[in-house]
């Protein structure tokens, strides 16, 4: 089924293995590469990945081309490119599946993105749980460079660059670029506000450029392909390129699935994860990860793209989407996901160390059914204070909460008027935490 | 207590090769914690002077991130994924089951020393849930019988008997 989309990320996908090297040049792989080092300036790969409107897929959606424009052309050496392959986001799946499909794809996105910055040394920064992609990762590392793929003379075109693995010791606050290179150089993984942009002091002072494992994947097709035929992937006119969309929940097929941006919620939960469960009705989803709002049923039919989603107060963040049913009660979840942000908070600054436990206390209040009335209230109030802490860490707490509020008051209103959770899902969440 | 020497010399390797040692902080607390079983105020002084950092920025480190244990934790530790889609798919009563058939609490270790119950935030097998990692290795679409198995075969490999194949361990 998910064969009507060209596959461009996941192409050649094996169900239990890698691609391996052989097999992905046979699919023209490491062409983008061969082509770039004879024929293409870093400015013009800089140029053509800005053209492609190429967005960063970790998350935050920061335009990938212009992210490499803020390197100064007479930036200090050496330079490094980081990986973020931290992903860490509840729901969010989609790079551990590419790592163990196609690992070439992300070393020749890498590649092409450290020449575009000319950059000397690149880390792939991978989460513990992936300790399975880490070693692959290694091994595939080794098979380039005995490829003459990386090193000290790429391919002979004179142009060196080294690439190694990085293996964090686990925590959400490490997939924030400034946090992760916090933890790269030995620091506790605190956020650092810039000025200096990493990509004009990052790693060790030095310009260093960090994208997310899909975003550097992307890079090889836009060079062979074209900006162009980037951006005529999606299907609507605001977004560019092919999306991997996780999904999960009340669905009958979890997974990854590359399909264009711009595809309706509807058609990714009814022709490609198999539709919702026996007896399941869509209720709402999160659209991309547990820093997005709650969508209501209103939206079921949403373009996912960045703009489409945007203009409804939402964020297709990772493109993890996780879906409920009319059995869920959505203050529950909510509890869940203020106890995971709580937990993960660095603890650094002072709104979100205090904030996040209070408003789980008061969310855990209204799910045991002793909510009071001005809670509501006083969770809105506490959300905007969220707003003024150090990194974007707490604000994406609050946006759940806040669409919780927005879109679900009723049933925020029904635990505190009947008070008990009218839909009791689970038990009162007084563990999870 | 100085380490073993193979030990001593191969990360006194690692961190040679490196223009900044600060960089191997975290490979070295993760291979002394592989020695001491956990990282102990000795395996910190050693992490320090072997870094050349100081002992508290190492505490810091050690007391921060998930899989780096200041306290002793068991052979086996046992990590219950408890964020959103895994509590969804029945975490509650998988941590339940594990907490009953160990007889210990979150946190907690059993009193052979062979397991400890831990929670963790979302590991990324959100199409596989309730999981949960051992050592971190992922186990999914967990049940109360898998997890029989699972338990079965990891004390039965402690003690050098071969496993049963009926985890349903992990592929990728």
């Amino acid at each position: 089924m998910t064969a009507a989309y060209p596959q461009i990320l996941l192409k050649g996908r094996h169900p239990d293995r890698i691609l391996t090297l052989a097999e992905y040049r046979t699919q023209g792989g490491y062409q983008a590469l061969a082509h770039v080092l004879d024929k293409q300036t870093p400015e013009q790969v800089r140029h053509r990945v800005s053209e492609a409107l190429l967005l960063g897929r970790g998350g935050a959606a920061f335009p990938a081309g212009r992210k490499m424009e803020t390197v100064p052309e007479d930036a200090p050496h050496p330079r490094y490119v980081i990986c973020n392959a931290d992903e860490m986001e509840p729901g969010t799946f989609k790079d551990r599946v590419l790592l163990h499909t196609s690992p070439h794809l992300l070393i020749e996105g890498m590649i092409i993105a450290a020449y575009a910055v000319s950059a000397e040394r690149g880390i792939i920064f991978i989460r513990p749980e992936y300790e399975n992609a880490a070693r692959i990762l290694e091994r595939e590392l080794a098979i380039a460079r005995d490829n003459n793929l990386l090193g000290d003379d790429i391919l002979g075109s004179g142009y060196g660059f080294e690439l190694s693995v990085h293996r964090s010791a686990g925590r959400y606050i490490c997939g924030e670029v400034t946090a992760q290179i916090n933890a790269l150089m030995g620091r506790r993984p605190n956020p650092q506000q810039p000025p200096p942009y990493p990509t004009v002091a990052g790693l060790w002072g030095k310009p260093t450029l960090v994208q997310n494992v899909e975003t550097f994947a992307c890079i090889p097709s836009i060079m062979t392909q074209g900006a162009d035929w980037f951006r005529q992937l999606a299907l609507t006119d605001s977004g560019a390129g092919s999306k991997l969309f996780c999904i999960s929940g009340r669905v009958n097929r979890p997974g990854v699935y590359e399909l264009p941006l711009g595809i309706p919620l509807s058609e990714i939960i009814e022709e490609h994860a198999g539709g919702m469960r026996p007896g399941s009705r869509f209720k709402a989803c999160l659209p991309g990860g547990a820093s997005t709002g709650f969508l209501p049923a209103e939206h079921y039919h949403i373009p996912m793209d960045f703009d489409s989603l945007h203009k409804v107060g939402n964020r297709l963040g990772t493109g993890a989407i996780m879906v409920f049913d009319q059995t869920v009660c959505l203050v529950a979840a909510t509890v869940n996901l203020m106890a995971f942000f709580a937990r993960e908070s660095c603890g650094w600054c002072t709104p979100c160390r205090e904030g996040l436990p209070y408003l789980l206390t008061l969310l855990e209040r209204i799910e045991a059914g002793e909510g009071r009335a001005e809670d509501p209230d006083i969770i809105a109030t506490m959300c905007r204070q969220l707003y003024m802490s150090y990194c974007a860490f707490a604000p994406g707490a609050a946006a759940p909460v806040e669409s919780l509020l927005t879109h679900f008051r009723d049933e925020v209103q029904a635990h505190i008027s009947a008070r008990r959770c009218p839909l009791a899902t689970q038990a009162a969440l007084g563990e999870v935490s | 207590m100085t380490l073993p020497e193979a030990l001593h010399r191969s990360l006194t390797a690692l961190i040679g090769q490196c223009e900044h040692p600060a960089e191997h902080a975290v490979d070295v607390l993760y291979a002394l914690q592989a020695h001491f079983g956990y990282l102990s105020d000795e395996a910190i002084q050693q992490a320090a002077g072997l870094l050349g950092m100081s002992p508290l920025k190492l505490e810091e480190l050690a007391t921060f991130y998930t899989f780096l244990y200041r306290r002793p934790v068991g052979h086996y530790v046992i990590h219950v994924c408890d964020s959103l889609m895994c509590w969804l798919e029945g975490y509650e009563s998988i941590r339940d089951y594990l907490s009953r058939r160990l007889a210990i609490g979150m946190g907690e270790t059993t009193a052979d020393g062979l397991f400890t119950l831990l929670p963790v935030c979302c590991i990324g097998y959100c199409d596989r849930a309730p999981a949960m990692l051992i050592n971190r290795k992922v186990y999914g679409e967990l049940t109360p019988e898998k997890i029989d198995t699972i338990l079965e075969n990891l004390r039965n490999a402690h003690q050098g008997i071969r496993p049963s194949s009926r985890t349903g361990a992990q592929t990728p």
